[in-house]
């Protein structure tokens, strides 16, 4: 690997290349056969429906597709899980703080549904769309969470 | 829905089998690996980002150049686009915080999840929380303020 690409990817880049080429094929799969440009967080609102008289999350849009959108989810857990146990390295557990994902999961919460989407709706589907919106979104976030994770790391919260 | 085509299910678990083994595939399902790409020790995130978007939207080029409708539902194949308004601002900007506070994303806290990772349910349960007070505080505003117009979004 040249000076450069050790520089940039110190863990090598093929795995992240390729990911996020399944990543893109998946979403592709469901567009190809139903027209459906999938994110993964509606599934938050869609499903508390089940559990919630709220209009918000009893919308038709919603209540027409909770049902694929669980399928769609148990999809990419079993995914990980089958790559995991077979040619992955075996389960694995983060070393991150609970609070901070706690912390964290609540603001991508509200986040991803205050601003219509997350890093697979906007991130892959609106951003593949060259969608205006979902690329200003995207640059908010990326910025913001570069800021956020550099702040972070400076106060010395590790990892 | 009963007038489903039978395959709709099964094609939509097919592409999160494929979307998940993809996170784990590339570790965007690992938190570290994307606090370390936020903090530009690994910028492995990119590739991984990049790749998904130039592969959907070639793809979805390709059908909309040459398709005309969805074999399963028969929808058209056309740009689904967001309309823009301050949430997509504010919103992008609260995520953002989440994002790198946490080093995880909705799609990725699924797949972490496959991958063995049980304290991720933190995160996942926290976006669930996050998510009802959205929606409880969205539901509260347009009730009190009936005469406000709801900007509609998908």
């Amino acid at each position: 690997m040249s000076g450069l690409a050790a520089t940039l990817f110190p863990n090598g880049w093929v795995p992240y290349l390729l990911g996020g080429i399944l990543v893109g094929l998946g979403t592709a799969v469901i567009y190809l056969f139903t027209g459906i440009t999938a994110g993964a967080s509606t599934f938050l609102e869609s499903t508390l429906s089940y559990v919630s008289d709220l209009p918000r999350f009893n919308r038709p849009s919603y209540l027409a597709s909770r049902d694929w959108r669980v399928v769609f989810t148990a999809g990419i857990v079993l995914g990980a899980l089958g790559y995991t146990l077979t040619l992955g390295d075996g389960l694995w557990t983060t070393e991150v703080d609970s609070w901070r994902l706690l912390g964290g999961g609540i603001l991508v919460g509200i986040g991803t549904r205050l601003g219509k989407g997350c890093t697979s709706g906007h991130g892959i589907c609106g951003v593949g769309s060259r969608s205006p919106t979902s690329l200003v979104n995207v640059a908010t976030f990326l910025l913001v969470a570069i800021g956020t994770a550099q702040l972070v790391a400076a106060v010395g919260v590790t990892p | 829905m009963s007038d489903r085509h039978p395959l709709f299910l099964p094609v939509v678990f097919l592409g999160g089998l494929v979307f998940g083994v993809g996170l784990a595939v590339s570790e965007m399902a690992k938190p570290e690996v994307v606090l370390n790409f936020l903090q530009f020790e690994d910028f492995g995130l990119l590739l991984v980002m990049g790749g998904a978007a130039v592969t959907t939207g070639v793809i979805f080029a390709v059908a909309e150049a040459f398709g005309d409708s969805a074999p399963l539902t028969g929808q058209d194949y056309g740009r689904r686009l967001k309309s823009f308004d301050r949430n997509v601002l504010v919103g992008g900007t609260i995520f953002g915080v989440g994002w790198g506070l946490s080093g995880i994303c909705p799609g990725a806290a699924y797949a972490s999840l496959g991958i063995g990772n049980v304290a991720i349910l933190w995160a996942i349960g926290g976006m669930f929380l996050g998510a009802y007070a959205q929606g409880y505080w969205r539901d509260s505003v347009r009730a009190s303020g009936a005469n406000a117009p709801e900007v509609a979004d998908d």
